[in-house]
C-alpha cells in the first residue's frame, strides 16, 4: 500500500487531488465518485446574490482556455443551506472558497462561513480591492497583508489564500500571507489574458480579457508554486495547468503538499480519479512508500538564491 | 504503468451514476450534403437510456490542422436501444466538427451523456407541432421518433434555404409526420406565412403543444401564438459549452422568471426550456 495522505496543517487528507475553485460542483458527483478527492473545494461565492459577466464567458486557445465567467453567486445563505450540506453526505473535507471587494467584507463573510461542516477556507484574493484602487489584492503585498490579518481575526477554521500570477512580487505575497496568519497558500489562479478573432476583429470574451488556465498556465503556476515552497514554511496547494499523473509528480517535486485540477475535468470529468490511481501506481513502481518522500525533491542544490526566487527571465 | 488519459472509471458499488463517459465506435460518418454529416456510432446500453431533447459532449479529436481543446455539445439525432445505436446530424462550422469529420469506420469517439433537460411530452397533448430550421432539425427529430411511439399525431414545419438543404423531411415523413416544407428560394419560409399555416391547423383540428429549436424568429413566432391560443410549448436553445455539466457557468442565458430576469445553465437546466420563459436574442 503506498501512503497517499498529505497534511495541510492541522488537516489531514488522504490523499493530494482535490478540484480547483470553480470547476468543480455537486453535479460532478453525476459522472464520477466524489468521495473519493481529498477535499472538495467550492466555486467562490460572495455574500450577496450575484451574476457572472456577459457571455461568450470562455474561449480556447490553442490547448487551453481563457474564462471571464466572474463569480455568479447565489449568496451565503443559500450556500449554508444547500451546498455545504450536499457535501457532508460525504467525508471529506469542504473547503469555502470566498471573495469580496473589500478587507471588512471578506472579514464578514469569512465569518458567516466559519460553521460545522466546513473545515477550511479559501481566500480567493484575485478580485478587485476598491478600497485601493481596484486592483486585485493578491496583485501587491500591502493588500495582501491587510486582507489576510482581517480574515485571520474573523476565522479560527484554517485558511488557504489563493495566490495570483498577475504579480510581480510573488515571493513578497506569499511571505506576508504566512505572515498574517495563512495555513496554506493555493498557487496559483488564472493569469491575464486576451484573444482577438482576427475575422470580427472582436474581443473573444464578453468580458474583453479574461483567465488563461489549461495546460499553457503550468509553467508559470509551477514556477511560482516552487518559489512560495522555497519562502514559506506552511504549505503550497499547486494549481494550473494540471491534466496528468506526470503534471501531479512534477508540482510535488517542486515541493507542493497537494494539488488542484480544474480545466482538464471539462475535457475529461474523470480526470481526477483517474490521477488519483495513476498517481498509486506511479509511486509503487518507483518504490516510493509514502507521498511525502518525493515532496520538495527537486535537485536544485547548487541554485543560487537569487536564481530561485528571480521575478523577471534571463 | 499505463496512463489513463480518458476514462474506465469504477463505476461499481457507486450510487447509480447517470452520465457517463464513453469510448464508442463508429459505424458510419459521412456526408449528407454540403454541410451537414451524419455520425453513426455504436453505443453501450448505459447511455442509450437517454431522451428527446438531450445532447452529448463530444471529445473531437485533435488533428494537426483542427486541435479542438473543450468538447462540443451535439443534440441525439437518433437512438435506438435494440440496435445499440446513437446518430447525431453535425453542421461542419470550424475546429472541432472539422475535426469530427475524420473520424472513419471503426474508429472511436469519447462521448459524455447523456447530459440535460429533455423535451416531455403530456398525456393530454395528442396533436403536437414541430418547426424546425436547419440543423435544429437534429434536435427535434427524436422527439418526432417519441411522438410517434406515443401514438401522437404530428405536425412538422421544416423550414430552410433551398430543397437542397431541406435534410430531414423524409426522416420526419418515415416517422409518420405530416411534413410541411417551406424554404427561402420559393418564398414560402416567412414568418407570416408560417403563421398562417400554424393559425389553419389551429383552427382547425387544434394544437396542444408546439416544439422548436435554433431560431430567433421562430421562436418568437411560437411565444405569440402560444399566448394568443394559449398552447404550451417547449424550444431547445443553444450556448457555447464548456464542461457540458452544469459546473462552470459558461453556458448561461437569460430568462423571464415571473416578473424578474433571471440566468440559467443551457447545460443543466435545459437545453429544453418553456416557449414562454425563453428570451428572443
Ligand atoms: C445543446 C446543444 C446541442 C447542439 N446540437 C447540435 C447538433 O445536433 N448539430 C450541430 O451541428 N450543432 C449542434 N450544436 C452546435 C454545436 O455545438 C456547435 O456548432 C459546435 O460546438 C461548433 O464547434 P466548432 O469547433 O466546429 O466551431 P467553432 O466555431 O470553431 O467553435 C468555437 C467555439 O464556439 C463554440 N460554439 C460555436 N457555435 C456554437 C453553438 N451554436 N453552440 C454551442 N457552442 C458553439 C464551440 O464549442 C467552441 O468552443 C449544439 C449546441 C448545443 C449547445
Ligand atoms: C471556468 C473557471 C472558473 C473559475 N472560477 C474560479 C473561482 O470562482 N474562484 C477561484 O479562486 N478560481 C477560479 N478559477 C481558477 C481555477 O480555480 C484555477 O486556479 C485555474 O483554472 C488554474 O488551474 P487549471 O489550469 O487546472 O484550470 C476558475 C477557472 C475556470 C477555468
Ligand atoms: S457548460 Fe459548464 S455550466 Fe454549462
Amino acid at each position: 500500500m503506498v501512503n497517499l495522505r498529505t497534511r495541510i496543517g492541522d488537516l489531514i487528507l488522504k490523499n493530494p487531488i482535490m478540484p480547483a475553485s470553480g470547476t468543480f460542483s455537486e453535479e460532478l458527483a453525476d459522472v464520477i465518485d466524489i468521495g473519493q478527492l481529498g477535499a472538495h473545494v467550492t466555486k467562490t461565492i460572495t455574500e450577496e446574490k450575484r451574476e457572472g459577466n456577459p457571455t461568450p464567458r470562455i474561449c480556447e486557445v490553442n490547448g487551453s482556455i481563457l474564462n471571464s465567467i466572474g463569480i455568479p453567486s447565489k449568496g451565503v445563505e443559500h450556500f449554508i443551506k444547500h451546498t455545504i450540506p450536499f457535501y457532508n453526505q460525504y467525508d471529506v473535507p469542504l473547503v469555502t472558497s470566498i471573495s469580496a471587494h473589500t478587507s471588512d467584507d471578506f472579514a464578514r463573510l469569512c465569518n458567516k462561513v466559519t460553521v460545522p461542516g466546513v473545515a477550511a477556507i479559501e481566500v480567493n484574493i484575485s478580485c478587485p480591492n476598491i478600497d485601493d484602487d481596484g486592483k486585485a489584492f493578491a496583485m501587491r503585498p500591502s493588500a495582501t497583508k491587510t486582507v489576510v490579518q482581517k480574515v485571520r481575526s474573523s476565522s479560527d477554521l484554517p485558511l488557504w489564500v489563493k495566490l495570483s500570477p498577475n504579480t510581480g512580487e510573488t515571493v513578497e505575497v506569499a511571505l506576508v500571507a504566512e505572515d498574517a496568519g495563512a495555513d496554506a497558500l493555493v498557487v496559483s489562479n488564472t493569469m491575464l489574458a486576451m484573444s482577438i478573432d482576427i475575422t470580427s476583429r472582436k474581443p473573444r470574451l464578453g468580458n474583453l480579457m479574461g483567465g488563461l488556465s489549461g495546460p499553457s498556465l503550468k509553467p508559470i503556476a509551477l514556477r511560482m508554486a516552487y518559489q512560495c515552497a522555497k519562502s514559506v514554511r506552511i504549505p503550497v496547494i499547486g494549481c494550473g495547468g494540471i491534466s496528468t499523473v506526470y503534471d501531479v509528480i512534477e508540482y510535488l517535486i517542486a515541493g507542493v503538499k497537494a494539488v488542484q485540477i480544474g480545466t482538464a475535468t471539462f475535457v475529461h470529468p474523470s480526470t481526477m480519479i483517474n490521477i488519483l490511481s495513476d498517481l498509486e501506481d506511479y509511486l509503487r513502481e518507483q518504490n516510493i512508500r509514502n507521498l511525502n518522500d518525493i515532496i520538495g525533491t527537486v535537485q536544485d542544490a547548487n541554485t543560487i538564491d537569487a536564481v530561485v526566487f528571480m521575478e523577471t527571465a534571463p | 504503468m499505463s496512463i489513463q488519459t480518458a476514462d474506465n472509471v469504477k463505476r461499481n458499488d457507486q450510487p447509480a451514476r447517470s452520465v457517463f463517459q464513453v469510448e464508442a465506435i463508429i459505424k458510419r460518418n459521412s456526408p449528407i450534403n454540403k454541410e451537414y454529416h451524419l455520425l453513426n456510432v455504436d453505443a453501450p446500453q448505459s447511455i442509450l437510456r437517454c431522451k428527446p431533447g438531450q445532447f452529448f459532449h463530444i471529445l473531437c479529436p485533435a488533428r494537426a490542422a483542427h486541435q479542438p481543446y473543450l468538447r462540443r455539445p451535439m443534440s441525439i439525432f437518433g437512438y435506438s436501444l435494440e440496435k445499440g445505436e446513437l446518430q447525431f446530424l453535425y453542421k461542419v462550422t470550424g475546429n472541432g466538427t472539422r475535426a469530427l469529420t475524420y473520424l472513419k469506420k471503426n474508429d472511436v469517439v469519447n462521448l459524455l451523456g447523456p447530459l440535460g433537460i429533455p423535451f416531455t411530452i403530456k398525456p393530454n397533448w395528442v396533436n403536437l407541432l414541430i418547426l424546425a430550421r436547419g440543423v435544429g432539425l437534429a434536435t427535434l427529430a427524436p422527439l418526432a421518433q417519441e411522438a410517434n411511439r406515443l401514438e401522437r399525431n404530428l405536425i412538422t414545419i421544416c423550414s430552410a434555404r433551398n430543397s437542397d438543404v431541406l435534410m430531414s423531411d423524409n426522416h420526419f415523413r418515415k416517422l409518420g409526420a405530416e411534413v410541411i416544407t417551406v424554404t427561402d428560394t420559393e418564398g414560402t419560409s416567412k414568418m407570416e406565412n408560417v403563421r398562417h399555416i400554424i393559425e389553419d391547423r389551429i383552427c382547425g383540428d387544434g394544437i396542444d403543444a408546439m416544439y422548436t429549436c435554433g431560431s430567433n424568429r421562430m421562436l418568437q413566432l411560437l411565444q405569440g401564438i402560444g399566448t394568443k391560443y394559449a398552447i404550451p410549448g417547449q424550444v431547445a436553445l443553444e450556448q457555447q459549452m464548456a464542461c457540458g455539466l452544469g459546473m462552470c457557468q459558461c453556458c448561461v442565458r437569460s430568462f423571464y422568471c415571473g416578473k424578474k430576469i433571471v440566468q440559467k445553465r443551457v447545460c443543466r437546466d435545459g437545453p429544453v426550456f418553456g416557449l414562454q420563459e425563453a428570451m428572443a436574442w
